[in-house]
């Protein structure tokens, strides 16, 4: 297959050479198991807690607060379960609050607590950017509030939530705030105290680690279970031994992120506006969905009326161009996606979604031969309606 | 580079079809139609993770082609399922196939197909198209193209073919119409391909491997009144259930007995009756057809020998073809034919070549 200009660093990101060099050495020589009382063990246990000082570094908090998981979704659900059976375990408190706009990975987590664990949920509406407003976590909160969890930054629509005045609302009123930072992480500061926020999830993937490596913030006193029991690793929190190089790799791509943070935006953050504008003056009956400003540098997404997302998505591979979606569903489906739902948009709107964001591997003539074709595809995707 | 989209469907034929196509150099893509199930039912094959849908996948990525599913679920519950809901209502027995070859296949999916910029479209049937090149003609000028039965006749899929005209098969190619399936088997295994000993697919897709009955029954309860069971003398036997729930040659489920077998030989919608008898009465040595398509877009003659196939599985009889003058046509049999079934189509053969066919009345 040729390969296409990809415009879905939303969806992944390829691994940072540099960060690939320094987990190497963890898959054979360095192999040890960190739980292990021998030399090797040694080894690999100090790799995986300078990894744990280093992702405790970016994030401005206790090594101790750092539990390393698979991804972000495991980290989504050992926030949202763990606070969750602790919290009504020790004083009964049952409810949890969150948004209509969540990753599956909050939302369907809630979902199971509400219908087979018996805990009550209030899901939060949005405004028309798909943003969470503070008020509105205000008027959700309930005596019994467990834990309440809104996202950093929306994966479809980039919009950015504001994650401290939140974070003020649920502290005054003793509600534990979980935010899902998974998409957020490659590009907006993640310092928990600045944010207020006393659970964080972070996955490897989307800042160019590697995938199947995530982690999750937990401040110091938070009451949490283990969702997943055995051997006790990281602090009796999530047993299982960990996975040493993508550990290590995961470090390291975060410190890397932070430290190119500015750069990086500086070369995204202008391409990403040349889009929006050129594409909203090239094709008509087009919008912007999320927030026009409080959104992800890299982040760009639209709706086109007429047109069936998948086959946009279709007629753009097949020209060389590969991007996402609101439904992002591979089979044909082109329903709508919840999020795209709720932005207030008629069916024949909110059907045609295109998702196109960038990364480092990011030129300026790419974006310019996808600002040339697109036009015309939509064009063609809404003639084969 | 030749560009081509290949119909996948998630079994052997259309993933040989794919890496044939490949290997001899053109540039393809792979597609897959997302047909409609019953809502409900859907579960088992719900986006994301259809079985289907998921190996087609897999299969194009080991080619290193690109792969889309396509939604055609609306255009086929209108037009295929509710076309086979309908007939059933009537009192015919319908082959959907048929239609969803013309309408779905080579119609919304060849129309996407162009749209990728697609030259041809290929599919995985066991059929051959080949082109009459008149001498000093060009090559492509109008009503060349010929639909011929595979070289392997156990597995020949022109019968459910025969609906296709001039400029779709201009655009069709039929990568595994040369071989024998067992030999398609073969290159499936040495191509490595995860589709090799999936079984073939038998049934109707949107039954799910249900008796029609019963999908007749939940999706058109109104086609299930009941009425008469009459003997070809008019005599009153007993009660059906509605005449969608019988085929003409059934023998079994009649709902009564008789000291000799009796079979389904008529289903008269008009009194809502259903016309039994014994075997010799299921035998005719004529019937006509409607609503005709040629493949070179005319009959060969007004009248013409051939053989003629009535269903899918049935096995091809000579007799004459005859043109009425509604523009209907009447076959008439060298020898008596059971279980001419109206609904299903009586295509014409003369020798390999693919003649056209048509709704039987």
């Amino acid at each position: 297959m040729k390969r296409n200009i990809y415009l879905d660093y939303a969806a992944t990101t390829p691994l940072d050479e540099r960060v690939l060099q320094i987990m190497l050495p963890f898959f054979d020589q360095e192999f040890g198991n960190p739980s292990s009382i021998h030399r090797y063990g040694q080894k690999a246990e100090d790799a995986v807690e300078t990894a744990r000082e280093v992702v405790a570094e970016v994030l401005r908090c206790k090594p101790t607060e750092v539990i390393f998981t698979s991804c972000g979704s495991e980290s989504d659900n050992l926030a949202l379960k763990g606070v969750g059976f602790a919290r009504r375990s020790q004083n009964d408190r049952d409810h949890i609050i969150t948004s209509k706009v969540e990753h599956h990975a909050v939302s369907l987590t809630a979902r199971q607590m509400q219908d087979l664990f018996g805990f009550d949920v209030t899901w939060m509406d949005v405004d028309s950017s798909g943003m969470i407003l503070p008020q509105v976590v205000d008027e959700a909160i309930q005596e019994n509030s467990a834990i309440c969890s809104v996202m950093y930054a929306n994966n479809e629509i980039g919009t950015i939530n504001p994650i401290n005045e939140i974070a003020d609302i649920c502290r005054k009123k003793g509600v534990i705030l979980h935010s899902d930072a998974v998409q957020a992480a490659a590009y907006l500061p993640v310092h928990v105290d600045q944010l207020g926020v006393d659970l964080l999830s972070l996955g490897g993937h989307k800042f160019y680690g590697p995938k199947g490596v995530g982690a999750l913030y937990v401040r110091k006193g938070t009451p949490i279970l283990p969702i997943q029991t055995g051997g006790g690793q990281e602090f009796g929190l999530r047993s299982g031994t960990q996975n040493v190089p993508y550990i290590v790799g995961f470090a390291e791509a975060l410190r890397l992120t932070d430290l190119e943070r500015e750069s990086r935006i500086s070369h995204l953050k202008p391409t990403r506006d040349h889009i929006i504008g050129s594409i909203l003056a090239s094709i008509p009956r087009s919008k912007l969905t999320g927030h026009r400003s409080e959104r992800l540098p890299n982040h760009c997404s639209f709706v086109f009326e007429g047109v069936d997302g998948n086959l946009l998505l279709t007629l753009l591979d097949a020209d060389g161009f590969s991007c996402s979606s609101g439904s992002a569903c591979k089979t044909g489906n082109p329903e709508p996606s919840e999020v795209i739902q709720l932005l207030g948009l008629s069916r024949e709107w909110s059907l045609g979604s295109l998702r196109i964001s960038l990364g480092q591997g990011t030129k300026a003539e790419e974006v310019e031969k996808f600002l040339t074709q697109l036009p015309g595809l939509v064009e063609k995707a809404r003639k084969l309606q | 580079m030749t560009r081509v989209v290949v119909a996948m469907s998630g079994g052997v034929d259309s993933s040989v079809a794919a890496a044939l196509l490949k290997h001899q150099g053109y540039d393809v893509i792979g597609m897959m139609l997302r047909l409609w199930s019953e809502p409900g039912k859907e579960d088992s094959n719900r986006c994301c993770t259809p079985d289907a849908m998921a190996l087609a996948r897999r299969v194009a990525a080991q080619l290193d082609i690109p792969f889309y599913a396509l939604d055609a679920r609306e255009p086929f519950r209108s037009i295929v399922v509710q076309y086979f809901l309908d007939e059933y209502a009537s009192g015919t027995t319908p082959n959907p196939c048929l239609l969803c070859n013309r309408t779905i296949r080579w119609r919304f999916l060849l129309k996407h197909a162009l749209a990728l910029d697609a030259e041809f479209m290929a599919t995985g049937h066991y059929v051959k198209v080949s082109q009459d090149v008149k001498a000093g003609s060009a090559p492509d000028s109008k009503q060349t193209w010929k639909l011929l039965r595979a070289d392997d006749r156990s597995k020949d899929q022109s019968y459910v073919l025969h609906v296709l005209d001039q400029d779709q098969l201009k655009k069709s190619m039929f990568p595994v119409g040369d071989y024998p399936k067992d030999k398609i088997r073969m290159m499936a295994k040495e191509f490595g391909l995860p589709t090799a000993s999936r079984p073939d697919s038998q049934d109707l897709c949107f039954l799910a491997g249900e008796d029609y009955r019963e999908f007749i029954k939940r999706n058109a309860p109104e086609s299930m009144v009941s009425g008469d069971i009459r003997s070809t003398d008019g005599q009153l036997l007993s009660r059906h259930t509605g005449l969608s729930q019988y085929t003409i040659g059934q023998r079994k489920g009649l709902g009564f007995s008789s000291p000799n077998p009796m079979y389904v030989i008529e289903k008269r919608s008009d009194s809502n009756t259903l016309v039994v008898g014994y075997e010799d009465d299921l035998g005719k040595d004529e019937l006509q057809v409607k609503d005709l398509n040629w493949i070179s877009g005319y009959p060969p003659a007004d009248s013409f020998r051939a053989e003629i196939k009535i269903r899918y599985t049935a096995r091809e009889a000579w007799g004459e073809v005859v043109r009425l003058q509604d523009d209907n046509f009447q076959v008439r049999f060298d020898h008596p034919q059971r279980d001419i079934t109206p609904g299903q189509a009586a295509v014409f053969y003369q020798g390999e070549i693919v003649l056209g066919g048509g709704i039987i009345v």
